[in-house]
């Protein structure tokens, strides 16, 4: 027995870290807001291959699991990567999509894609299983949303599409994984809020102290603080019982989702009351992650339809 | 990264389910109605079950054998601890000397403290309870006022303690004395260990929120405690630094006192109530987000299992998880009594059981305190 992520899926994922911070900071997020996301940070992740971390050595990846990749994802999410991260490296790649910039929605519900207007491919469902349409094969009409960043549309198929696979199973395992990634950068999004708002509670005066001084603002972070301690080995695990194909990998997904998706709602919650005002502006940085968190904590099922998923197979 | 149990761990488990269900069997039928270890004749029962434990080396798995441990890790312990509470066995009466003094005793303790105490603790031989609290220091434990004075031979105290869980039932007390009568808040204190039929000692028990008598006041009039008391040393660590010795107590009592297997026995107890009687949409999804409560306590122990094997530090990660298990066994049985509808009324382990759960925020530092905690020093925000 021992649960931790040991050293070299620490060192992957501080590699992405580090090069997430460089390239993308929030000013790169604020910019993706009106724009097509630079691509850099996107690049310099798939020079570092974390884009194949899932795909065999024999075809150029890592050859590794989802332990690795999980980080990585996580990362992602602390940085509020535009790109479509979790789609392409954790969905896509295992069914032998590599090698471009794939978006999905396998969620449970209709389709709002996000990436939708720069994604060189698509994975959708189909009556038979996953088809993969290129961009000129798919009717786009973009949609407003509340987080720009995500570049989100409507997507219809036009074309036929290349069939990737009419295996149920396989289906529902790529979703499982979306829940998984979308899990672990909703876990991510809830520590960079933390750190911004811990950050912002020693330096903000007021009464003659640091606000992070009074006690409602300390309980307040404590208690998100909490939320992300019990979430994110949910998240861990989650990603161990997916590659390790345990009997209990699908009801681990649903809790994990159903945990970081909680965490980021305490947290988010927490972090706009403690910056006051400022975080109450898009001029702030806050803004960028908190409505990442609400996008995300509803896509690849909400907190109820996971909670039902859990329920069911506690035999409730 | 391995999730699995080793075959080692595996055995020891059968072994322990199976040695527990026949032995439960056996208990059961040798004291008739199985009674509150809270009560004085329910406390009698348990400290029968106590002995068959450590009679077959369970009482305490991870201590050395010489201590009467089986030489366990704290894996071993978490299995332990699953297997045990899965079981339906009696709350530990044992639990303040095994799980708060034992600790402190093998981090402070000298050798023949060790030696002398350890042994009878696991046996229940000696039943400790914990002398912290005062009338006027409840969460502002550094301001407790019994007083130690030094003299030939030994130590005089005077004061009182209360809230002493089980004081009532038990043998000794250890608890934080001032003994630098010139000494202000954490400086001053000594950690002493009190056979509780000293002269001058008297203990009264009184009644929890439950009715039952689990709470003592103990009052010390010009006690002489004798330097041999309880061995070669009465002191544990050193005289005037006992702060520091409760404060790795404190550490331990937050973060291993109440283990995953508990939370994880009580919501398998909640799924029972659901297959027998049912409940609507709500309740049901509300079930199923405390499992996944319990669920995510149990992973996070495996990472803090983890950690402490590879020589991290506890120190103050332990108040996380302290108002995790506190605020979800209260969780936990709002469910029960939910499910339970107008018989949750009844007397019976469900009602008890939540009103203990109730005292969950308040015992071993409230959870506003922890909060506290958890904000400056895991946090580091401002004092
Ligand atoms: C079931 C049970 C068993 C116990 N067993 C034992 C035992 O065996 N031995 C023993 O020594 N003690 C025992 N205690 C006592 C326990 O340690 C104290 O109750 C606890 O330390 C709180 O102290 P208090 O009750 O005096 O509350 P107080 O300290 O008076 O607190 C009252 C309220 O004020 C809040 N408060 C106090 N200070 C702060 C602060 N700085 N910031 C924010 N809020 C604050 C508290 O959180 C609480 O909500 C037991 C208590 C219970 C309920």
């Amino acid at each position: 027995m021992r649960f931790s992520l040991d050293d070299d899926r620490e060192a992957l994922r501080a590699t992405a870290r580090d090069l997430l911070a460089e390239l993308c900071p929030p000013a790169a997020v604020r910019a993706a807001w009106t724009q097509e996301p630079d691509p850099s940070a996107w690049h310099a992740l798939a020079d570092a291959g974390a884009l194949a971390v899932l795909v065999p050595e024999s075809e150029g990846g890592l050859g590794l699991d989802e332990t690795y990749l999980v980080g990585v994802v996580e990362e992602a999410g602390r940085a509020a990567l535009p790109h479509p991260l979790t789609a392409t490296a954790l969905v896509a790649a295992p069914l032998g999509v590599a090698g471009t910039t794939v978006t999905t929605d396998l969620g449970a519900s209709s389709a709002i894609v996000p990436a939708a207007t720069y994604a060189e491919a698509f994975l959708l469902r189909s009556d038979d299983g996953l088809r993969l349409y290129g961009a000129d094969e798919v009717e786009i009409e973009p949609v407003e949303t509340v987080d720009s960043s995500r570049h989100c549309a409507r997507v219809h198929p036009r074309g036929a599409g290349e069939l990737v696979t009419g295996d149920a199973a396989a289906t529902e395992a790529a979703f499982e994984r979306g829940v998984l990634g979308t899990a672990a950068e909703l876990l991510g999004l809830s520590h960079r809020m933390l750190e911004l708002t811990v950050g912002y509670a020693a330096q903000r005066h007021q009464f003659g102290k640091p606000i992070g001084s009074f006690q409602a603002v300390k309980h307040h972070l404590a208690n998100a603080r909490i939320q992300i301690e019990f979430a994110a080995p949910a998240v861990l695990y989650a990603a161990y019982a997916v590659a390790h194909g345990r009997g209990d990998a699908s009801r681990a997904v649903s809790q994990a989702k159903w945990l970081a998706g909680n965490t980021a709602s305490v947290m988010g919650r927490a972090a706009l009351q403690c910056h006051g005002a400022i975080g109450y502006t898009t001029e702030h940085d806050l803004h960028l992650y908190l409505k990442r968190s609400w996008a995300l904590a509803r896509s690849w099922g909400g907190a109820g339809f996971h909670a039902d998923r859990v329920a069911a197979s506690i035999g409730l | 990264m391995d999730l699995n149990w080793s075959e080692t761990q595996a055995a020891m488990r059968r072994d322990l389910r199976g040695w527990l269900e026949r032995n439960l069997a056996e208990w059961r039928a040798e004291i008739g109605v199985e009674l509150s270890g809270d009560t004085r004749e329910g406390f009698a029962q348990q400290l029968r079950w106590e002995r068959r434990l450590y009679e077959a080396g369970w009482s305490a798995v991870a201590w050395p054998e010489a201590y009467g441990g089986r030489e366990g890790t704290l894996w071993d312990w978490l299995v332990f601890e699953e297997e045990y509470w899965r079981s339906g066995a009696p709350q530990r009466v044992t639990q303040n000397g095994i799980q708060i003094l034992a600790p402190s005793l093998f981090e402070h303790g000298t050798q023949d403290q060790k030696d002398l105490l350890l042994p009878r603790i696991a046996a229940a031989e000696d039943l400790w309870c914990q002398g912290w609290s005062e009338p006027n220091a409840g969460s502002d434990l550094a301001g407790v006022s019994s007083r130690a004075r030094r003299v030939s031979g030994g130590w005089v105290l005077d004061g009182q303690k209360t809230w002493t869980t089980r004081g009532a039932f038990c043998t000794h007390l250890f608890g934080l004395f001032r003994s630098d009568p010139d000494s202000e808040r954490h400086r001053g204190l000594t950690y002493l260990l009190v056979p509780l039929d000293l002269d001058g000692v008297v203990v009264r028990g009184f009644s929890r929120l439950d009715g039952d008598e689990g709470f003592a006041e103990v009052f010390f009039t010009e006690a002489f405690l004798p330097d041999d008391a309880v061995g070669t040393s009465v002191v544990l660590g050193d005289v005037d630094r006992g702060w520091s010795v409760a404060v790795s107590a404190a550490s331990t009592e937050r973060g291993l006192l109440r283990s995953p297997g508990r939370y994880q026995a009580t919501v398998a107890g909640l799924l029972d109530l659901w297959a027998e009687r049912g409940g609507d949409a709500a309740t049901r999804r509300r079930l199923a987000a405390a499992w996944m409560l319990v669920d995510a306590y149990r992973l996070q122990t495996l990472q803090t299992i983890t950690a402490l094997l590879d020589g991290v530090d506890l120190g103050s990660e332990a108040s996380l998880a302290k108002v995790w298990w506190s605020e979800l066994d209260i969780e936990l049985h709002e469910i029960a009594l939910e499910l339970l509808g107008t018989d949750a009324e009844l007397e019976g382990p469900w009602s008890k059981g939540h009103q203990f759960a109730l005292a969950g925020p308040i015992y071993a530092g409230t959870n506003e305190v922890q909060r506290n905690i958890v904000a400056e020093r895991v946090l580091g925000l401002p004092r």
